[in-house]
């Protein structure tokens, strides 16, 4: 490694449900401006551990590192972190009783106290950079799931955030809507976000992704830059689990 | 099934009106024989009814006393106070409507309440300002719902729901000043305020006031500070265990006997307290089924957006959890509003109660049914009104 100021570093993450062991010490460095996408069989702990990287869920050993600031136990810096942090869920999880435009200037004007005018302009941009700006007056009940996913990754732009997490932003979709999704992501990609992507799309890792990481029951198997992890991968772990995708 | 356009409705004849007889009323035997038989009941028992009303029932006794049914012993020469205060309410609830929604069916229900209510006046044996009162009520009605989709036009929704705000904060401050007076105003006791203006005082005061309380007592109950969550969870069964009857009981009588003798509860302040407390028990626990229907998605995508926890309740999780329960809340307020009939317990002379001073009067002595049957259309109608409303407000405002 020649780079020096990783914004995210995990180390040595543990977290048990009771007595179930769903993090078995997880170690993530995610440099400024990466890509890294986290694939893995079902259970195997990815929404889980991509989850603790903005406290949505907590963890009991180990260390989180976001921007320079830890995320420790007592969390009076959790809304900080989170406001640089944005994320993306499978299931969208727009809010239902407000129109796009006001999803999208919800926080920037609540937590950002940003005056309307402001949000609504950088809002109104976001939604022409997901190719959605028609839709600014909708409620999400009436677009459709690859036009509610856009929006959702808008609405987390909005709060210009350093990073962005995406957890299986496409698996609820129906085939002929991923793509519309991932071609907001990558563009994004390429504007040089820092992203951390839960994702089962191979084209997407493999075009787009600096690195890519397999999670098995709570442990990182294999970290590897997609050309080696798809053509070269090393532990029989990463076989099995390619064998099963492609 | 028809294969006709949907859309269009067929032209109205005496023949479309037989297959809609046919369809619905007589479509089997049994259809049939049920048909003939409520048929039967309705007119046994609808003939009795009528016959009575115009023919053996003596209306006088509402003619006489309706100042009596509807304020009470107000004093007669403020009254002009309680017609203000309508006014405005009007004034502020067609404004609200009409930026909520607006409907030309809305304007011509307040076109024909009104020509119906000045037809009402000379039955009742008013007076000519009464009857300019409700024409400048319903005109203000009219002109207010006409108002609001322009306004909702022009201004900006933030600016407008703030003014709107306002507007109601505002129109209730100068309701208690007209009621109760001082301030230029003579003062009136609030003993004086009966029959059914103190029924709709108490209603509205006690749903206005229990429905934060509840709100934070269902908030409490889901709160993860096991101090709180116990109090609430305990208020709620223990208020939620007790007859409205005895809560009332303990407001009126039990507390004056508890509390030091130089604090004097004004008895209207012990009702409102009684009802209010009783009814957040229960809006809470409809709220808290509300609570429960967001989807804890909703909540992580909030908090994934650095807001901090009140916003999330504030912003993400009551706004959807209150609008699932509108139908719930809009049951709650009429059966508060049938409660105020037992504020007779602690000596209040609200509308049921005003109706038995009616019946002692000597002139007429045994004239139940005319009185019971009035106040029971009264009731109907505000109880009516009240589910009206709150369907419009969840047409509008309701999630799907
Ligand atoms: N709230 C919870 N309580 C108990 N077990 C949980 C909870 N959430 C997830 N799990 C378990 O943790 C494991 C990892 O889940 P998850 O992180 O969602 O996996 P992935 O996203 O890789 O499919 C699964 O076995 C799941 O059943
Ligand atoms: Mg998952």
């Amino acid at each position: 490694m020649t780079e020096t100021n990783p914004i995210i570093v995990a180390t040595e993450v543990h977290k048990w449900y009771d007595t179930f062991h769903v993090l078995q010490g997880v170690n993530l460095t995610v440099e400024r401006q990466e890509v890294v996408v986290l694939m893995g069989p079902s259970g195997s702990g990815k929404s889980t551990f991509i989850r603790t990287l903005n406290a949505l869920e907590d963890f009991q050993q180990g260390q989180i590192t976001i921007d320079g600031m830890e995320l420790s136990a007592d969390l009076g810096n959790i809304e900080a972190i989170r406001q640089e942090v944005g994320m993306v869920f499978q299931q969208f999880n727009l809010f239902p009783h407000l129109t796009v435009l006001q999803n999208i200037t919800l926080a920037p004007i609540w937590v950002r106290r940003w005056p309307r005018s402001k949000a609504e302009e950088v809002a109104m941009q976001l939604l022409e950079r997901v190719d959605i700006l028609e839709q600014a007056h909708k409620y999400p009940g009436q677009l459709s799931g690859g036009q509610q996913q856009r929006v959702a990754i808008a609405r987390a732009l909005a709060m210009q955030p350093k990073i962005m997490l995406f957890d299986e932003p496409t698996s609820a979709l129906d085939p002929e809507m991923v793509k519309e999704v991932l071609v907001v992501m990558r563009s994004l990609a390429e504007s040089g976000m820092t992203m951390v992507v839960v994702t089962h799309e191979v084209g997407f890792a493999r075009e787009v992704a600096h690195r890519i990481l397999l999670m098995d029951q709570g442990t990182v198997v294999e970290e590897a830059p997609p050309e080696q992890f798809f053509q070269h991968p090393q532990e029989d772990r990463t076989k099995l689990f390619l064998s099963q995708i492609l | 099934m028809s294969l006709t356009q949907p859309n269009r409705p067929s032209p109205p004849s005496w023949k479309s009106a037989l297959t809609w007889l046919r369809r619905n009323l007589f479509s089997t035997w049994y259809n049939s024989v049920l048909t003939l038989v409520s048929l039967w009941v309705v007119y046994q028992g609808g003939r009795g009814l009528l016959v009575w009303m115009f023919s053996q029932a003596q209306w006088t006794v509402v003619q006489v006393n309706i100042r009596l049914f509807l304020v009470g012993r107000f004093p007669v020469d403020q009254l002009w106070r309680v017609w203000l205060v309508v006014l405005m309410m009007a004034a502020v609830t067609s404004l609200t409507a009409g930026i909520l929604q607006s409907s030309r069916r809305g304007l011509m229900g307040v076109g024909l309440v009104t020509a119906g209510a000045v037809g009402l006046v000379p039955l009742f044996k008013g007076q000519s300002s009464d009857i300019i009162w409700v024409l400048a009520i319903g005109s203000m009605a009219l002109v207010n719902l006409g108002l609001g989709p322009m306004l909702k036009a022009r201004l900006p929704s933030q600016r407008l729901s703030r003014g709107m705000v306002t507007l109601w904060v505002l129109a209730l401050l100068s309701l208690l000043w007209l009621l109760l007076g001082g301030w230029g105003f003579s003062p009136i006791s609030t003993q004086q305020w009966q029959g059914l203006l103190l029924t709709v005082l108490t209603a509205v005061i006690s749903m206005g006031l229990s429905f934060p309380l509840g709100v934070l007592l269902a908030l409490g109950r889901r709160s993860p500070l096991p101090v709180i969550r116990t109090l609430c969870i305990v208020y709620i069964e223990v208020i939620r265990g007790l007859p409205l009857i005895g809560i009332l009981f303990v407001a009126g009588i039990m507390l004056p006997l508890i509390l030091p003798s130089h604090i004097q509860l004004d008895d209207l302040v012990r009702a409102i307290c009684g009802l209010t407390l009783f009814s957040a028990a229960y809006l809470a626990e409809n709220v808290r089924g509300g609570l429960q229907a967001v989807p804890q998605g909703q909540i992580e995508a909030a908090k994934a957006l650095g807001l901090p926890p009140l916003l999330v309740v504030w912003l993400v999780i009551l706004p959807q959890a209150l609008r699932s329960v509108i139908p719930t809340i809009v049951g709650q307020c009429i059966g508060l509003f049938k409660d105020t009939s037992l504020l007779y317990i602690i000596s209040l002379v609200e509308l049921t109660r005003i109706s038995r001073t009616v019946i002692n009067q000597p002139r007429f002595i045994g004239r139940y049914a005319e009185v019971y049957l009035f106040i029971g259309l009264i009731y109907w109608l505000v109880c009516y009104l009240i589910s009206v409303g709150g369907r419009h407000l969840e047409r509008q405002l309701g999630v799907e």
